[in-house]
């Protein structure tokens, strides 16, 4: 059944999303690698090289996690990649096994985000009786955040959704809504969600606007949260029991890609052209199309940007992302259901651990363990992550033939 | 008439002999950016040289925040005007912050505001976009 290059997860795990307030990161990052191990049938002894992720800490997760759940000695690697960052770690743990460096790798992200409040945005105000001095690459004598454009992630990602509206039209206030609409209903089904309450269109637009078109309840949620997964190679795993080889799920592409320079990349960060550059690279990779795809978890970072990763992962014809969500094949009971974990807009978004998250959800509906919100027969499917500015994960994830 | 010192609030903004904002442009590729250049990140080359930016373009994308950082006066409208091919970032401003004032694919141009006044009475100048 397996190649030695073969790459599998034999073991996952997702912790509760939300807010923790007497656990900390740490607490956190065990709780998912002690889930993912155990997941997996195996322990730290088995394990050759940890990939840990978490943005707003101190830059040494992967020791401080060690210190509580095994330390064996191996490699560890502290990975940062913005959004992107857990599934920076998979890579890593990815690209330690495939090299035939060890047989068995662990990746973590970890975050503690409830109550931060918004992402990207300030600067450094003049004090009233300084003179004027340049400062950064734009020589600029202030802020420029809110004078000359937005640095604030709502605002950000709203222009890539109008964007999208203005080149292709059909993408109005209404439509992002209705995108938004979806995904709280579908975090519902979701138990480990953040917030998992369904929301009229009509309470989604007339919530408190954060940025036009996004309102509050259509941009990611800020929460604690993580996630872990421990990888192997096809060798070892044909030595694993039976149990272990029927669960493991297929990892049929694994691709990082960074943002190549597009004429207004460095104006508004182009989301666009690494994703498209990725899942094409993902689906040769995996020999399989996006016609072939049972369920996709993308990065819904906000309701703007679901609708441009649809025509980006090539779910539907270039320019066709309105149709396509308007024909409800993006529903959990539509053609090719995306987010039926709630996305980031209702599941949370607790940065590093979005990326390893989103595999976690697919994993669980490969192995046809999804519970309640289970998508039947789920043979195959993809998970997208981005992170400004920029890098962009695609994973492909199949269910075992054992 | 003000007697007031004037610089630009940006290095990329020209306020002689009228507004206009000045790009670093690849002499190998034609890539235009505005920020202070190590090398083109399309092809790698290390020569630029400055070329003025039309002053006039139409709104391309914009979003109207209303929910921003601490210090950063809302609501404002942010926005990424194609002018001539060249695109670049500014708010929206002498302009209404609502969805009926400001539309994609419309026609704007460069105009300046005061952003303030330091101790030494110098006016820092900024630049926006307004409905042409």
């Amino acid at each position: 059944m397996s190649r030695s290059d073969d790459i599998w997860i034999l073991g996952i795990h997702m912790t509760k999303f939300g807010k923790h307030p007497n656990l900390d990161v740490v607490d956190l990052g065990a709780e998912a690698i002690q889930g993912a191990l155990a997941d997996a049938g195996v322990t730290m002894a088995d394990i050759g090289i940890l990939a840990a992720g978490n943005l707003l800490g101190s830059g040494s997760i992967a020791q401080q996690l060690q210190k509580q759940v095994g330390q064996t000695g191996i490699p560890a690697y502290n990975v940062s990649n913005a959004c992107a960052t857990g599934a920076t770690a998979l890579r890593t743990a990815i690209m330690a096994v495939k090299a035939g460096e060890v047989d068995m790798g662990l990746a973590v992200g970890v975050e503690k985000l409830a109550g931060a409040g918004l992402l990207g945005a300030g600067g450094r105000a003049k004090a009233d009786n300084d003179e004027w001095e340049r400062n950064g690459r734009f020589g600029a004598v202030g802020p420029v955040d809110g004078r000359i454009g937005t640095e604030s992630m709502p605002g950000v990602f709203a222009q890539i959704g109008m964007e999208y509206g203005h080149k292709y039209g059909g993408a109005d206030f209404e439509l992002f809504a209705k995108i938004s609409e979806k995904n709280h209903a579908h975090s519902t089904l979701n138990p480990l969600a953040a917030y998992n309450k369904a929301m009229s269109l009509e309470q989604i637009m007339n919530d408190v606007m954060i940025a036009y078109p996004n309102t509050r309840p259509m941009c990611s949620a800020n929460c604690d949260g993580a996630a872990a997964a421990v990888v192997i190679n096809g060798e070892k795993l044909k030595t694993l029991s039976l149990e272990q080889q029927r669960r493991a799920v297929k990892v049929s592409a694994s691709i990082l890609t960074s943002d190549p320079w597009q004429e207004a990349c460095q104006v508004l960060p182009d989301v666009n052209t690494l994703t498209r550059s990725a899942a094409r690279q993902a689906y040769e990779q995996a020999g399989v199309g996006p016609q072939d795809l049972n369920l996709v978890e993308l990065h819904d970072c906000f309701a703007t940007a679901e609708l441009v990763h649809y025509d980006n992962l090539m779910l539907c014809e270039e320019g066709g992302a309105v149709d396509f969500f308007e024909s409800g094949a993006a529903h959990r009971d539509g053609r090719l259901p995306v987010n039926v974990s709630g996305g980031l807009q209702s599941k949370g978004h607790p940065i590093s651990a979005t990326g390893i998250a989103n595999i976690w959800e697919v994993c669980q509906h490969v192995r046809g363990e999804a519970r309640d919100r289970q998508i039947e027969g789920a043979k195959v499917g993809l998970a997208h992550v981005i992170g400004l500015a920029s890098a962009c994960g695609v994973h492909i994830l199949e269910r075992s033939a054992a | 008439m003000s007697t007031a010192t004037q610089i630009p609030f940006v290095e990329y903004l020209r306020l002689e002999p009228t507004p206009h904002l000045v790009a670093n442009e690849c002499t190998s590729c034609g890539a235009r950016y505005f920020d202070r250049r190590n090398a083109c990140a399309a092809c790698f080359a290390t020569d630029f040289t400055p070329v003025d930016i039309p002053t006039e373009g139409v709104v391309r994308s914009f979003s109207i925040v209303t929910f921003a950082a601490p210090g950063v006066e809302v609501p404002f409208v942010a926005a990424v005007i194609d002018c001539g091919g060249t695109s670049v970032r500014a708010n929206i401003i002498n302009c209404p912050p609502d969805p009926e004032h400001v539309s994609l694919g419309m026609n704007v141009r460069l105009a300046t505001t005061v952003v303030g006044t330091d101790s030494a009475g110098v006016e820092a100048v900024n630049y926006g976009f307004e409905p042409a």
